[in-house]
């Protein structure tokens, strides 16, 4: 089931501070977030990001087309090689 | 057969089940399509008259995305996942179950039908 409308998309106020900041100098840094359940806003637009996978920091450089998603849809928790048998 | 939205040739069937087989159109958009026309749903297929046809025309093309244009959309969606490298687009790519099924058995829709294990086994000892 999706989230209630009435509630608007979740996120993190700690990373909504921090994008705030940075849009208001203006600066383009990477920011480093564990916040992968964060919706992507369209004030994320043109950042990077680096979300954590439970093992290290991915950087997601946010497009137009990510608007809507969350963070963590971008930054893959698991390694898939090959099957035993196709080695 | 009369021709509704470009190629489709509906048969023999009653027109709310005949529109079914337009891509993106089922029973319920059918008679949602069939009352805003305000055709009547009992009528078989081939006994509409040409008027009936062209309102059923008018109020598809007026608001409903059928056929290529709905293929068009969903492939777009697809491709969409697929560039922006978010995990739905990578199940895409790899052609598994894009929404957390298991695929420990079944997903079988998705893998296609069932390699033969038994040769690679062999092969390997």
């Amino acid at each position: 089931m999706p989230r209630s409308l009435k509630k608007g998309p979740y996120v993190d106020p700690k990373l909504l501070k921090k994008i705030g900041q940075i849009n208001a100098v203006g600066d383009k840094r990477i920011i480093k977030t564990w916040s992968r359940r964060s919706m992507i806003t369209p004030e994320f637009v043109g950042h990077t990001f680096a979300v954590h996978n439970g093992k290290k920091f991915i950087s997601v450089f946010v497009t137009e087309n990510m608007v809507g998603h969350k963070l963590g849809e971008f930054s893959p928790t698991r390694t898939f090689r090959k099957h035993a048998g196709q080695r | 057969m009369p021709r509704i939205v470009g190629v489709d040739v509906p048969a023999q069937k009653r027109i709310d089940v005949a529109l079914t087989y337009i891509h993106g159109v089922g029973r319920l958009l059918s008679n949602k399509i069939l009352a805003e026309a305000g055709v009547d749903p009992n009528i078989r297929a081939k006994d509409l008259t040409l008027e009936d046809v062209s309102k059923i025309n008018v109020v598809i093309q007026g608001g409903y995305k059928v056929e290529g244009d709905l293929r068009r959309e969903v492939s777009a969606n697809i491709k969409r996942l697929i560039s922006t490298h978010s995990y739905r687009g990578l199940r895409h790519r790899m052609g598994l179950p894009v929404r957390g099924q298991k695929t420990r058995t079944n997903a079988r829709t998705r893998k296609g039908p069932r390699r033969a294990t038994v040769a690679l086994k062999r092969k390997a000892r």
